[in-house]
């Protein structure tokens, strides 16, 4: 049943896909078509055919909006044919911006999931922090990065670790705020049987707490490496001229340069898929082996 | 108490007594005494005496009257104080940990039914005054560089020099880019929600896209923006518009689609249309689900502006002064900006659960009496 949904479903995807596309297309000459004209009065040509006017629209070198197979001709340069270790390289800067993204998702997450363990177990702490936990998440913590960033590169501390810092920031919240939840989620009936079994509080966390909160560790942990990799983009902006998915964004929006800007945000974009569908892939098979039932 | 709450009390007692003989501070004519200073030696003093509770149960406003005494014993040496001392971090140890034994004491007091749950809000409050003395101790009293971290007093009185200056990039960012572009991103995202929802087969198509983009670090888009609307707020509004749309749309075609079977069918048995069963029965049920959108949306919404500010605006706006006053390692002034930002944020998202509050008022999360 669910699968004959989940086919199904792949049709009006494709046909809104397809349907994005061609408005993509027809915005494209749309946006791009005045200035073509403008070139050919500068240069002195005239008489132009239509279908020759269109084929120079949609082969700008700095188009408003540059078409679809503008885009994926500078991501297929920057990658395939590049060497990996390129400055030009997309896979060289969405490797910056991953191992940063990585390493602060990681981090934060541990920790999240860590006073997340307190913050059950301790009253105190939980009317201590989780107020202001929660104050917090309708804070724009993202304006801090370019502080972090020129803060820790006086001292001295720069490259990967202040971008991770934003990262692990950014990640921690969803996690303290989904672990509590789940930590919390068996039922009083589960924890009356651990009660009669005479557990200790490990017991109790590690047999019951631990496997209920599960499956709100995954989703929180999805929206944590969404937020990991725009605070690592964020995190790169301020370093001008440096290496990185943002830094890309940066030097493009400087010059100009609109299909290095489109190129730079669909690597964004696939880097956010493939975080999100590996955390997804982790919580399938998670599950199979501990046996849930889908 | 329990052995936590006692093994702390001790604990802070003890730390208190070691300022009575530690020497507290120096200037540049020798070492200061803790004679110096009478609040913080009376404050040991009490401390030290406090250990009597061992013998007679004290009561859980002492725990924080001692803590409080402390933070302002600590506070008043600053001024004097040119080079903090064993002592006046023993002090700050000593104070923190009255402060925890009092939340200990209340937080175990509320879960007994001792104390009505009310006073429970004193807890985050004596918390965050509790970081704010520590924040303030350790940057002026560690000499801490600016740069590294002001003190709050610094990034006070910056607020309150630069009082002009935030107000117009308040107004710049908050009131232009941001509210203009929610209103549009949240209205655009409604209207294709309540139009698409007509048809299963885009909703099929849209629904997936939509929560595949709402993932997607869309805040890329700003560079783009600025190009092609220039560095005014426009461009800024127009990144907020995009933000805001995908969680929008998503969660109102969600929303749409909880009203039940039974009320539906109710619906149709008294004949109402299309219109009439949408506005009376489909959007009031889709509201806590619209709400969800626009309280994500409210912090979504500042993110977008300020950093589209970071590529390029005109010279003023929150992002503008952050990454300006940064450049110029005026520190205090960013952290300023960011306590604006803060504020700004927390009371735009409140103002939309008390409007939720308000509307949403028959839903069982409302009537429960928890927000």
């Amino acid at each position: 049943m669910i699968s004959a949904q989940r086919q199904s479903n792949i049709g009006p995807i494709l046909a809104v896909v397809a349907a994005l596309i061609v408005l993509w297309y027809l915005g494209a000459v749309g946006m791009n078509w005045g200035i073509q004209s403008d070139s050919y009065q500068r240069a002195g040509t005239t008489g132009v055919s239509f279908s020759q006017q269109l084929s120079d629209v949609l082969s700008q070198e700095k188009p408003i909006l540059p078409a679809p197979h503008q885009v994926l001709a500078e991501f297929w340069k920057n990658t395939v044919q590049q060497a990996v270790t390129s400055k030009k390289s997309l896979v060289y800067h969405g490797w910056i911006t991953l191992s940063a993204t990585l390493l602060g998702f990681a981090i934060g997450t541990l920790f999240g999931i860590g006073l997340a363990v307190f913050i059950v177990h301790n009253a105190a702490m939980d009317r201590s922090l989780m107020p202001w936990i929660i104050a917090s998440q309708t804070v724009p913590i993202l304006a801090i990065a370019p502080m972090v960033i020129v803060v820790l590169n006086a001292v001295g501390i720069s490259g990967l670790v202040p971008k991770a810092l934003i990262s692990t920031y950014l990640s921690f919240f969803p996690v303290v705020v989904g672990m509590v939840t789940g930590f919390r989620s068996p039922e009083a009936l589960q924890l009356d049987l651990m009660r009669t079994y005479n557990a200790s509080r490990v017991q109790v966390f590690f047999k019951v707490r631990w496997p209920t909160a599960l499956p709100f560790l995954f989703t929180s942990m999805k929206v944590g490496v969404a937020a990991s990799l725009v605070g690592a983009i964020v995190g790169e902006l301020p370093a001008g001229g440096g290496s990185g998915i943002g830094a890309r964004l940066l030097a493009g929006s400087y010059y100009g340069q609109t299909i290095q800007i489109w190129a730079a945000l669909m690597a964004a974009a696939l880097l956010a898929g493939a975080l999100i569908a590996s955390v997804g892939f982790a919580e399938r098979v998670t599950n199979r082996l501990l046996g849930v039932r889908a | 108490m329990s052995l936590v709450q006692r093994t702390l009390a001790a604990l802070a007692a003890l730390v208190a007594g070691l300022v009575l003989v530690v020497p507290f501070g120096a200037t540049e004519g020798g070492t200061l005494p803790i004679t110096e200073f009478p609040l913080v030696a009376g404050f040991a003093l009490l401390a030290v005496l406090s250990l009597v509770r061992f013998r007679w149960a004290l009561r859980i406003e002492a725990d924080l009257i001692l803590a409080a005494l402390g933070a302002a014993g600590l506070l008043a040496t600053l001024p004097t104080l040119e080079q903090a001392g064993p002592g006046f971090w023993l002090t700050l140890v000593a104070s923190w940990l009255f402060a925890w034994v009092f939340a200990e004491r209340l937080a175990g007091a509320i879960t007994r039914k001792g104390i009505s749950s009310r006073v429970g809000v004193l807890i985050p409050i004596v918390f965050g005054i509790t970081i704010l003395v520590a924040w303030e101790a350790v940057t002026r009293g560690g000499q801490v560089p600016k740069v590294l971290l002001p003190s709050p007093s610094g990034i006070f009185s910056s607020f309150i020099e630069n009082i002009p200056k935030l107000i117009a990039d308040f107004q710049q960012t908050f009131l232009k880019s941001v509210l203009i572009g929610y209103a549009l991103g949240c209205g655009f995202g409604f209207i294709v929600a309540v139009a698409i929802d007509r048809s299963p087969f885009l909703k099929r198509g849209l629904l997936p896209l939509g929560n595949f983009v709402s993932a997607l670090p869309l805040i890329g888009i700003a560079p783009i923006m600025v190009m092609w609307f220039g560095f005014d707020w426009p461009s800024k509004a127009a990144v907020v518009v995009i933000m805001t749309f995908f969680p929008m749309l998503v969660n109102t075609v969600a929303g749409l689609n909880v009203a039940g079977r039974m009320e539906r069918d109710l619906m149709q048995t008294y004949a109402a249309g299309y219109w009439p069963s949408l506005i009376k029965l489909r959007l009031p049920a889709a509201a806590p689900f619209i709400f969800n959108a626009l309280k994500i949306n409210s912090t979504l919404a500042l993110i977008g502006a300020i950093v589209a500010e970071f590529f390029g605006t005109p010279i003023v706006g929150m992002g503008f002064r952050i990454s300006s006053e940064i450049g110029k390692l005026n520190v205090e002034m960013v952290w300023a900006e960011i306590a604006v930002a803060a504020l700004a944020g927390s009371a735009f998202y409140w103002v939309v659960a008390i409007v939720e509050r308000a509307v949403t008022f028959w839903h069982p999360s409302v009537r429960g009496g928890r927000a």
